[in-house]
């Protein structure tokens, strides 16, 4: 579960002055649902999610994930978190096993524990042909197989995935897609953020639209249709952070 | 903060360094290259230069003496150099190194030295130019043998001993002992090549994993562990320590190598034979007891230096900021070393708190077999107090989101 209210991150910028990145934000993602942060470049979502996954700390207001607060109890946030974005590489001149081993015991998971997990989850994604090989010489489908093995490690309840598809072709996308309807069905938490709008319709239970780091409108898909009267996504994003007001 | 967690990133770090070939040649590659090199290949190279400058029979220029024959004469048959025609622009040549010398017989000159007082005669070379500064002294010598034999004869004929105008001679003898003579002559060079091998050990994993890391996006996945900023710190900190530490491990068994290779290396509590009267020529030595004090004093020094490369590199986004930022860094390593290594500075109580310089003096004197345990114990401890305080920076600048996050 994750519970944001009125999550405020500012920024100190030297020329513009402070820059209100994620202002008063509050949302729910629930256990066995997807949560999709829909925005434009820069809107905020790489911020929010930060902010969930503890790599910043809040200016204002507070956040609670898997029932831990993100300041107060960062280390155990994290210990329950598995954070995939498109930043977050790999060690080149580590192998694949390596990398998931390392993120293993970097979250307490002593050598047998990690050593069967390594397994499971090689079993699981079809690790086994590159496991030995180093991440710098894999594909970009195999660093992404490698990645989600990485997040995956400590078995976490909440599933944070900021823009995950970016730059990514067609076929890893789907791969990508296919994981994170799979942790869903796991019944863990998922926030997942993104600006292409067909990742929203196929794959959120509930869609957050969020524009200069404020959350403008919230709902199911179908519910967001129905109030913005529109069918097309696009078009109904386009409505929600008030494009065509400003435009005319 | 657990130990676990610290060594776990330690270990991966030490895995991933280990496999990357420009950390090697940082931190294991030149150490051990260079420190030969400068001690002793240099040393060889110039002694080789010098040997040839010498055996070279310089040519010079007789200039005027028309009136003095005998002299002329005499310059004529000398061995020691070889005389070319006078010429107008006897000046030019010496500037362009066409004749090493020259050297001005003033009118009257054999009539002179026959009535006992001849008019002075000059020498005109290159100054600063070897092979000129040899025919200088070849001529100088000439004159002043002829000198003594002119006032031989004339005390001969005066029926006077040749003893009444050099009623004694003068020589000097070396009572230091091989290895203090050693650490003077090698006291300064050696802790300024460990000095600056132990900055270079540090600065590529330093940058690596700082601001490589940032650039490669790998910073973001290791900061989503539950491991604590200030584990991650420590355990990466140690590994740029240990890049600055083998550095220095591998310049001092290479040293110690050639040294022992080449006979240099004193036994153990000091010179059997220390040189005495009559002992004559000896080699230099280096007293191994004095390298484990130079040791044991750059070990804080070491992390210093690791502190203060991770947290500037640290600042910087990309690896190539990172260069800019620590690379004139290596000016401020530099001179402190280079001061320390100058003739007649010595350690006193303000040059026993200034970083670098401190060390660079005190194991000077510890090369030299001189231990005041005083300064050891200023220097080494202000060192420590240095480290401490860099160290703390860096977990600072490591809790910051501007810095971490800086775009």
């Amino acid at each position: 579960m994750i519970v944001a209210r009125n999550l405020t991150k500012v920024f100190a910028d030297r020329k513009r002055g402070p820059i209100r990145a994620v202002d008063n934000v509050s949302l729910r993602a629930e256990p066995g649902r997807i949560y999709g942060l829909l925005g434009a470049n820069g809107a905020g979502k790489t911020t929010t999610l930060r902010l969930l996954a503890t790599l910043l700390k809040p200016t204002d207001g507070s956040a609670s994930v898997a029932g831990f607060d993100v300041v107060r109890e960062a280390r155990r946030v994290r210990a329950h978190v598995g954070f995939l974005a498109a930043s977050t590489a790999l060690y080149g001149r580590l192998t694949a096993r390596e990398m998931i081993t390392y993120f293993g015991r970097l979250n307490g998971l002593d050598d047998a524990l990690v050593a069967q997990r390594v397994q499971t989850l090689a079993d699981d994604l079809g690790l086994h042909e590159f496991l030995d090989r180093r991440c710098e010489k894999l594909s970009t489908g195999m660093k992404q197989k490698t990645s989600i093995a990485r997040t995956l490690v400590h078995d976490p309840s909440v599933m944070i995935f900021d823009e995950p598809t970016l730059g990514l072709d067609v076929m890893t996308a789907r791969a990508i897609v296919r994981f994170v309807r799979d942790c869903r069905e796991r019944g863990k938490t998922v926030i997942y953020s993104t600006h292409i709008m067909s990742e929203v319709e196929k794959l959120c239970d509930v869609v957050g639209i969020i524009h200069d780091g404020r959350l403008l409108a919230e709902g199911s898909p179908a519910e967001l249709r129905e109030r913005y009267g529109e069918q097309d996504f696009e078009e109904l994003f386009v409505k929600a952070v008030g494009w065509e007001e400003r435009k005319s | 903060m657990t130990t676990r967690s610290i060594l776990t990133v330690y270990l991966k770090e030490l895995k991933d360094s280990l496999r990357d070939r420009r950390t090697l040649i940082s931190t294991i590659v030149i150490p051990t290259v260079v420190m030969p090199l400068l001690m002793f290949g240099l040393a060889k190279i110039a002694t080789q230069i010098f040997a040839k400058a010498r055996k070279e029979i310089p040519a010079i220029m007789v200039l005027g003496g028309e009136d003095s024959p005998a002299v002329r004469a005499q310059l004529a048959a000398a061995k020691q150099f070889r005389l070319v025609p006078a010429s107008a622009e006897w000046r030019s040549q010496i500037s362009e190194k066409k004749i090493r010398a020259a050297v001005e017989v003033p009118a009257g000159f054999d009539a002179g030295l026959q009535a006992g007082h001849a008019p002075p005669v000059v020498i005109y070379h290159y100054e600063g130019e070897i092979k000129s500064g040899f025919a200088r002294e070849a001529i100088d010598r000439f004159f002043r043998e002829l000198r003594e034999q002119t006032v031989t004869a004339l005390l001969a004929e005066r029926s006077l001993p040749a003893t009444l105008v050099r009623p004694f001679e003068i020589s000097s003898q070396n009572v230091a002992a091989p290895e203090k003579v050693g650490g003077n002559l090698f006291g300064g060079l050696v802790p300024y090549v460990i000095i600056i091998l132990c900055f270079t050990g540090a600065m590529y994993p330093g940058m690596d994993l700082t601001a490589g890391e940032k650039e490669r996006g790998t910073m973001e996945t290791l900061l989503c562990s539950p491991v604590s900023r200030i584990e991650i710190v420590l355990g990466k900190f140690l590994m740029v320590l240990t890049g600055s530490l083998a550095a220095m491990a591998m310049s001092l068994a290479s040293l110690g190598t050639t040294a022992a290779l080449m006979g240099l290396l004193a036994p153990p509590g000091g010179s059997a034979a220390p040189a005495g009267p009559g002992t004559g020529g000896f080699a230099p030595m280096i007293d191994p007891v004095g390298i484990l004090g130079v040791v044991l004093m750059v070990i804080p020094v070491a992390v210093l230096f690791s502190a203060v490369v991770f947290t500037i590199a640290l600042y910087a986004k990309s690896f190539k900021e990172a260069q800019s930022y620590v690379g004139p860094l290596m000016i401020v390593v530099i001179m402190p070393a280079v001061v320390g290594m100058l003739p007649g500075i010595d350690l006193n109580l303000k040059l026993a708190l200034v970083p670098i310089l401190n060390l660079s003096l005190v194991c000077k004197e510890m090369l030299s077999g001189v231990w005041h345990w005083n300064y050891i114990a200023l220097i080494f401890g202000s060192s420590c107090v240095y480290a401490a305080v860099a160290l703390a920076v860096a977990v600072r600048m490591f809790e910051r989101e501007d810095v971490m996050f800086r775009s």
